[in-house]
């Protein structure tokens, strides 16, 4: 490849991954206002923000709390959601090689975004660029977004009036949907949905979420590997 | 400290851990079949329980209401590839909407 052409597909990477990470980052702000509405301080909800910064971890974490789960459940279900990034860490190390505090500093930026805008590169120089660039851009926004509506949610005081509530519900769908990419994801989403609702009247709340949506993974195992 | 302190400081740690762990463990070690399916398998389920839970759960009991409106707009918008945004302002409009006339 020409010095040129080199640039221009550095330029691209670092292009699309400001596109990326702009748009991510602005979410933030639906997870700031949703903090207050479950009874999260702002700072508690800016400190998820900053120090989790894994955002469907953090979306669980709140959502179980806000439907009257306790906060352990909440924690619970957070930190499994929060597994997949160690999956996410171990295809992105070849490509960032990096150790000692640089390893710590960039651990934080292992996300499903920064991921997937660096794991697809054609050079190691491209994934980093890739990776970098979405991590930090998201991590800028994603922070400041998350401040503003955390403090705007606690203005707004009642957010079932704005429908917070329904919007909740449709980014754990939003999240939720890239995956349904095969037969199994998706019975695995199905069964998970029926399980929860099945145990809504019999257990407390937080309950459901962990227990119908483990035993749905448990299923799809067995299904899956019967069928080899 | 209050219990929703200790459950953000629980998450914080547990998250970043996670994120650690992917850059420092050798990948022999996590890159068992089951492994591998199990943490592909597990935000389906929690993420699908958690609609469900978000949509339709009220205290101890399957509800329908307003939230429903939210969540079938949203099933239009992902369908019509509209980001991720606007989606999000348009399911709350719809459950504001919805819960404003009913």
């Amino acid at each position: 490849m020409s010095e040129a052409d080199d640039r221009t597909a550095r330029r691209a990477v670092i292009r699309d991954s400001l596109g990326v990470g702009v748009g991510v980052g602005l979410y933030g702000v639906t997870f700031g206002a949703l903090g207050p509405a479950a009874g999260l301080s702002v700072w508690q909800t800016c400190a998820l923000s900053l120090l989790a910064f894994t955002g469907a971890s953090q979306f669980a974490f709140v959502g179980v709390v806000a439907s009257g789960g306790s906060p352990l459940a909440g924690a619970l279900t957070s930190v499994l959601l929060g597994g997949r990034n160690v999956f996410y860490g171990i295809s992105m190390a070849p490509h960032l090689q990096v150790s000692g505090w640089r390893r710590w500093a960039t651990a934080h930026l292992v996300i499903d975004e920064s991921t997937a805008m660096g794991v697809s590169r054609p050079t190691t120089e491209q994934a980093r660029l890739g990776f970098y660039w979405t991590g930090i851009t998201i991590f800028v926004f994603w922070n400041l977004t998350t401040a503003i509506g955390a403090i705007a949610g606690e203005a707004i005081g009642d957010p079932e009036a704005i429908g917070l509530d329904g919007a909740v519900a449709a980014a754990f769908l939003g999240l939720l949907w890239p995956r349904l990419d095969s037969a199994l994801t998706r019975g695995v989403a199905v069964v998970g949905v029926v399980l929860a609702l099945l145990l809504v009247p019999v257990t407390a709340p937080g309950v459901p979420i962990i227990l119908g949506g483990l035993s749905a993974v448990v299923l799809g195992l067995v299904w899956g590997s019967r069928r080899g | 400290m209050g219990d929703l302190w200790w459950g953000v400081l629980v998450v914080c740690v547990g998250c970043y851990a996670l994120k650690l762990a992917g850059l420092s463990v050798p990948p022999v070690v996590l890159e068992h079949r089951l492994t591998v399916r199990a943490t592909a398998l597990i935000p389906v389920g929690l993420l699908a329980a958690l609609v469900a839970v978000q949509a339709a759960a009220g205290d101890r009991e399957v509800v329908v209401d307003a939230r429903l409106a939210g969540v079938a707009v949203a099933v239009a918008c992902l369908l019509a590839r509209i980001a991720f945004l606007p989606m999000l302002v348009l399911a709350a409009a719809a459950t504001a909407l919805t819960r404003l006339v009913t």
